[in-house]
């Protein structure tokens, strides 16, 4: 936080604020970041009015009438090193500091409540781990670490909430994340910054910051049923996923309890998180991510699920923790005839007769 | 009316007058030839160093494109025909032989040994174009020019395909096989700017052979014939990458 | 502001000299298929003032536009042509061209004391590239526009856009090559044409500050050369590069993209750069202070520029690690530039200060370059750039910096050489008052913005939340102002050329070869070959000159 007196603070952004000419500070990050914004802003205005002092001054005391004589003045070494050294420091500073701010907002905490945005010409949608989801409008509550993944359908859109101080790119092909702590009840703004076509300036929504209970409230009164997990229960069940990834013991694909998080080596030798980036790869594009020790056989499922579709299946894979119901879809697709389900069987890929359309 | 461009302004002092006998191709914002020379071929030497920073954007993607998707770029590359790529390398290496002597027969003022050779360096390119002609020709026929055509076949299918099967080519899963399409938009776009530099150079060689004929560059000026030597050598060199990158590379697993 | 330095002929007997680069040979033909650097130099002058007032009104449109919060002056997707066609104009038609094309043009051969460019005719082809380019623009207007927005950002430009994408990547593809050729013609004229005794050191920073913009022209302008026609491609048959279902990776157009677009923007400003060192020295009567300094720096400003192209992209997904070296490397960038600001002001001390024209705009420069480039360390500080990114903070600073810096630049350079190139002085007293005028209406134009960025309005925004009205009515305000400001200089410079006072051959008394000659110059520049015997900005070399030609006339 700041070291100048909070009273003053407090006065100098409350005052700024209620005259519109700065954003209100609704999260944690946001003061420090305002604290940053300030020190840049006094080191301009104190190198401006320098400047600007020296040439009114100079062109006073030195204009033509005053001075009719010009003195030849090659230059000072001692000068040159002044101005090189001390603006250096000065950027070097802020260099430091905005490198510690810029990694607090882009490294989330373990413990943050994950809320995936998807973006699309022209609207957010925001999905809850509860199953809540939104449309240009983001709801969360005070005091607790919320992360944001992100990624776009389309076109690159940029997620914005000036009052929280955020924003990030959402682009199509893999996840983005930032995060934040909501401290401030309240409507704020959402923008989409990034150009991305005719309705650009109106991928707009609010972001409404409430108090825990509020919040608990809100999520009770906005579920649709079924959570995200249990979509993605669904879509793994019905793309028969659990085909190869059961627990039996001739299984072709590895089991996906607890999955999320762990240390995984890969058959190029490489050794990775399986993270929300990893298992949305490994759906995607399997050849390149699979584990160790198994046969690259799993199909891809580029464009037989929606990225909505594949945030379920993350979600999904995020909470299993025992095969249990695994096993359960299993011992139901054998019952079913061969290839029941979207997805392709088992085994290397099919000579097509004719032409494959990707 | 005086003229003031006759007043002596002090800055402009004589430096001795060195009008009097210039070679005729001599431009008169030159002092000497020797500058006239010096100016020009350091002004080539700079377009190619942008020719450079041209192609070598082509470069980066293609280095960082093959590193991320590697299997499927071995298993692309080997659709290429390592025969014509190598004749067409010795076909290019050969004509910038024969450049090189057109420009000794200009500075040694041989007029004919000038025309034969650039005769011979510009049937050596248009050979050049022909193979290259015929290997666009197979791409074309087996579906591998990137875009709505794109097939997959001969990636998910290797048995069926005499150029993987030669390699030894394993079958490659769906997602990866995809990614040879980009392997191949990185080929045309390299191989076809590359081709459209040696049609430029081709185009200036006709020109350069019926000016060889009437003597022009066997008087003495040879900068034209020099700087179109860095030029074409320049583009014999960005193929011997351009083989190497996307013919050799992981040829023999 | 009563004294003066300047110094005409006696007006009762003073005449342009009869034979001269504008007289020597007459009809079209003679224009139009020149060598003379000076003739394109004017030819160059004449169509960068027009696309300039076509983006001008492109630019009222927008302001028009953003009057009020909704999109209701005109269709959001004409409203988003708009804004684009206003910065690819701006941008490649106007800012890159505009100082080394006419100033750089005309005066480099003339103040290293040789009688053309290195390469005429590459000079010439390159003004037509620059037509072609034109050319292409003007047909991608009238046939509909284009809404990607100057940055051509993938996919949208490659696959979510039916406009005319390919004719203006082609008109860019073209326009750089104009850039290109400029770079290299005065990069090989500065090496190879310098007169005798014209040591690197005794060259005009003007000179020094075109041989650093040009290494940027040459090196970096091919780059964006290949993103254009990668984008064609993918745009056309669909190839795959920046696909992300095709393994291709839309950030690779970013970078390939903002690797020429970083060094585009100091290709804009070393220039102005040159121009500001040529004015405050002049109108100092002083040696531009740490002269070696002041050469050194612009050389490092093109070096360092080209390996900070990424503080574009902190907030697109880069590495954490990535963002901190470019972010670092951005802070040393930013010290060069600081360094000519403090240059400028201590040619200042101790000198005789005139306020002519040229001169109002260089301190104009001074104040609006130095809150330009200040707003930028903003930016590459990568932690207030995730709250300023994409906001009209963005759009504030780079139009502080180019318009604040680079176009008061090139004003000041068209006043300061408007004598020389045409023989003639402009009414001193209007041109004084259009200056100040344009300040005033850039300030009121522009500084909002900052404050409207870090209240968080998005950049490129047809409407906005209401609370932003009043910002934006301020902003309109001044730039209704600013338009009159830069409508003055046409109206008054074109009279001159008519009726105004002949200027003779150094009005500011200024060093450098280039006042040592006739106004209008002669064709060749010089009659005989100058030698070089003394340094730079050396005014004292200027007294002994004018003693000995009174001592001569009498």
């Amino acid at each position: 936080m700041s070291h100048i007196s909070p009273t003053i603070w407090q006065f100098l952004v409350k005052w700024m604020t209620n005259f519109a000419l700065f954003p209100p500070e609704a999260s944690k990050i946001a003061p420090q970041m305002d604290a940053l914004y300030f020190f840049i802003a006094l080191v301009s205005l104190i190198g401006l009015t320098i400047v600007i002092l020296l040439v009114v001054s100079f062109s006073i005391l030195y204009s033509k009438e005053r001075h009719p004589n010009a003195v030849q003045i090659e230059g000072s070494t001692l000068l040159e090193a002044t101005w090189t050294i001390i603006p250096l420091g000065l950027f070097l500073v802020m260099f430091v500091w905005g490198a510690l701010i810029y990694f607090r907002v882009y490294t989330p905490p373990a413990n943050a409540m994950n809320i995936y945005v998807v973006g699309k010409q022209w609207m957010w949608k925001a999905e809850h781990e509860g199953g809540q989801h939104e449309i240009n409008s983001l709801h969360v509550p005070t005091g607790r670490a919320v992360q944001l993944t992100m990624i776009s359908q389309d076109v690159f859109h940029s997620f914005s909430i000036p009052a929280f101080r955020v924003k990030r790119e959402a682009i199509p092909g893999r996840y983005t994340t930032v995060w934040f702590e909501a401290t401030l009840p309240g409507t704020y703004h959402l923008f989409c910054t990034q150009y991305c076509g005719t309705n650009h300036s109106q991928m707009i929504g609010d972001v409404v910051v409430l108090s825990p209970e509020d919040f608990k409230q809100w999520l009770a009164s906005s579920t649709s049923g079924a959570s995200l997990a249990q979509d993605g229960e669904r879509l793994f069940a019905s793309l028969s996923c659990a085909a190869c990834h059961n627990t039996r013991p001739d299984a072709r694909g590895p089991s996906l309890a607890n999955v999320y998080g762990a240390k995984l080596t890969l058959t190029s030798g490489q050794a990775i998180t399986a993270d929300d980036a990893y298992l949305r790869e490994a759906i995607l594009n399997p050849s390149q991510h699979i584990t160790q020790g198994y046969a690259p056989i799993m199909p891809t499922y580029q464009g037989q699920v929606s990225e909505e579709g594949v945030i379920a299946l993350v979600e999904y894979i995020k909470h299993l923790d025992s095969d249990y119901r695994v096993q359960q879809t299993t011992t139901t697709t054998d019952l079913l005839p061969e290839g029941g389900g979207k997805a392709t069987p088992a085994g290397p890929a099919p000579a097509a007769a004719g032409k494959v359309n990707p | 009316m005086p003229d003031s461009s006759a007043i002596d302004h002090g800055a402009v002092t004589t430096a001795g007058d060195a009008h009097a006998e210039h070679p005729s191709y001599q431009r008169h914002h030159f002092e000497t030839v020797e500058q006239q020379a010096d100016a020009s071929a350091f002004a080539m030497w700079l377009f190619l160093l942008t020719e450079v920073m041209f192609f070598g954007g082509l470069f980066t993607a293609y280095l960082i494109y093959r590193n991320w998707y590697y299997p499927a770029f071995v298993s692309a590359s080997h659709q290429l025909n390592v025969v014509w790529g190598t004749l067409n390398t010795v076909v290019l290496i050969l004509s910038s032989f024969t450049m090189a002597m057109g420009v000794w027969c200009a500075e040694t003022r041989r007029r004919r040994g000038l025309v034969l050779c650039l005769t011979l360096t510009m049937t050596l390119g248009l050979v050049f174009l022909g193979i290259k002609t015929v290997e666009y020709k197979e791409k074309i026929e087996k579906h591998h020019v990137p875009g709505q055509h794109y097939s997959l076949q001969s990636f998910l299918d290797p048995a069926h395909d005499e150029a993987a099967l030669a390699a030894g080519d394993k079958p490659l899963a769906l997602d990866m096989a995809r990614h040879t399409e980009i392997y191949f938009s990185l080929y045309f776009a390299m191989t076809g700017m590359h081709a459209l530099h040696m049609i430029i150079g081709i185009g200036i060689l006709a020109f350069m052979i019926f000016r060889a004929r009437a003597g022009a560059y066997t008087g003495g000026h040879v900068t034209f014939v020099e700087n179109f030597g860095f030029y074409w050598h320049f583009v014999d060199l960005v193929w011997i990458y351009l083989f190497a990158l996307l013919y050799l590379i992981s040829r023999h697993q | 502001m009563s004294a003066t330095i300047i110094s005409l002929p006696d007006q009762s007997t003073a005449r342009i000299p009869k034979m001269n680069y504008l007289t020597k040979e007459n009809g079209l033909l003679s224009w139009l298929l020149t060598g003379d650097h000076k003739r394109i130099a004017i030819l160059y002058l004449i169509s960068i003032t027009f696309f300039f007032f076509i983006g001008g009104a492109l630019a009222g449109l927008i302001r028009l536009e953003l009057l009020t919060p909704q999109s209701d002056l005109m269709a959001t997707d004409t409203y988003n042509k708009v804004f684009t066609m206003h910065g690819v104009i701006m941008i490649f038609l106007f800012l890159v061209p505009s100082v080394p094309a006419t100033l750089g043009n005309f005066f480099i051969p003339m103040m290293l004391g040789a009688k053309d460019l290195a390469l005429p005719r590459i000079n010439l082809l390159s003004w037509y590239l620059y037509v072609l380019g034109g050319i292409l623009v003007i047909y991608t207007m009238v046939s509909g526009g284009v809404d990607t927005g100057w940055t051509f950002t993938t996919p949208l430009s490659t696959h979510y856009v039916n406009t005319n994408v390919l004719s203006t990547g082609m008109a860019v593809f073209i326009a750089g090559f104009s850039s290109i050729f400029t770079g290299l013609n005065f990069i090989v004229t500065i090496h190879k044409m310098r007169a005798p005794g014209m040591t690197w050191f005794r060259m005009p920073l003007f000179v020094w500050a075109h041989y650093a913009a040009s290494i940027l022209m040459v090196l970096g302008t091919p780059v964006l050369a290949i993103a254009v026609v990668l984008l064609a491609l993918e745009r056309t048959i669909g190839i795959g590069v920046f696909d992300p279902v095709k393994g291709g990776d839309p950030l690779l157009f970013q970078h390939l993209f903002w690797f020429y677009s970083h060094p585009a923007v100091y290709i804009m400003i070393l220039p102005g750069m040159g121009v500001i060192s040529e004015v405050i020295s002049t109108f100092s009567r002083k040696r531009v202070f740490g002269y070696t300094a002041v050469a050194f720096s612009s050389v490092a400003i093109a070096v360092f520029g080209f390996f900070v192209w990424a503080h574009h992209m902190f907030i697109m997904g880069i590495s954490n690690y990535a963002v901190l070296v470019f972010s670092l490397l951005t802070m040393l960038v930013a010290v060069p530039s600081a360094i000519k600001i403090f240059n400028w002001t201590f040619t200042l001390y101790k000198g005789s200060i005139t306020f002519e024209t040229p001169m109002l705009y260089a301190f104009g420069f001074m104040g609006l370059f130095t809150i330009g480039g200040m707003t930028g360390v903003f930016l590459g500080t990568s932690g207030t750039d995730i709250h300023l990114t994409e906001t009209y903070f963005i759009v504030a600073h780079f139009h502080f910096v180019m318009v604040g810096g680079m176009l008061m630049a090139f004003l000041a350079g068209i006043h300061f050489w408007w004598p020389k190139m045409t023989g003639r002085m402009y009414p001193e007293k209007i041109s004084q008052m259009a200056a100040v005028v344009t300040f005033i209406g850039f300030n009121l134009t522009f500084f909002p913005q900052f404050i409207l960025g870090t209240l968080g309005m998005p950049r490129r925004y047809a409407a906005y939340p209401p609370e932003f009205q009043i910002l934006n009515v301020f902003s309109t305000a001044g730039a209704t102002i600013l338009g009159v400001g830069y409508l003055l200089p046409v109206l008054y410079l074109v009279w001159s050329l008519k009726y105004g006072e002949i200027a003779g051959d150094n009005p500011w008394q200024a060093t450098g070869l280039e006042w040592q000659t006739q106004s209008p110059p002669l064709t060749e520049n010089f009659t005989e070959l100058p030698i070089m015997d003394h340094e730079a900005y050396d005014y004292e070399w200027l007294e002994n000159q004018k003693t000995k030609e009174v001592a001569s006339a009498g």
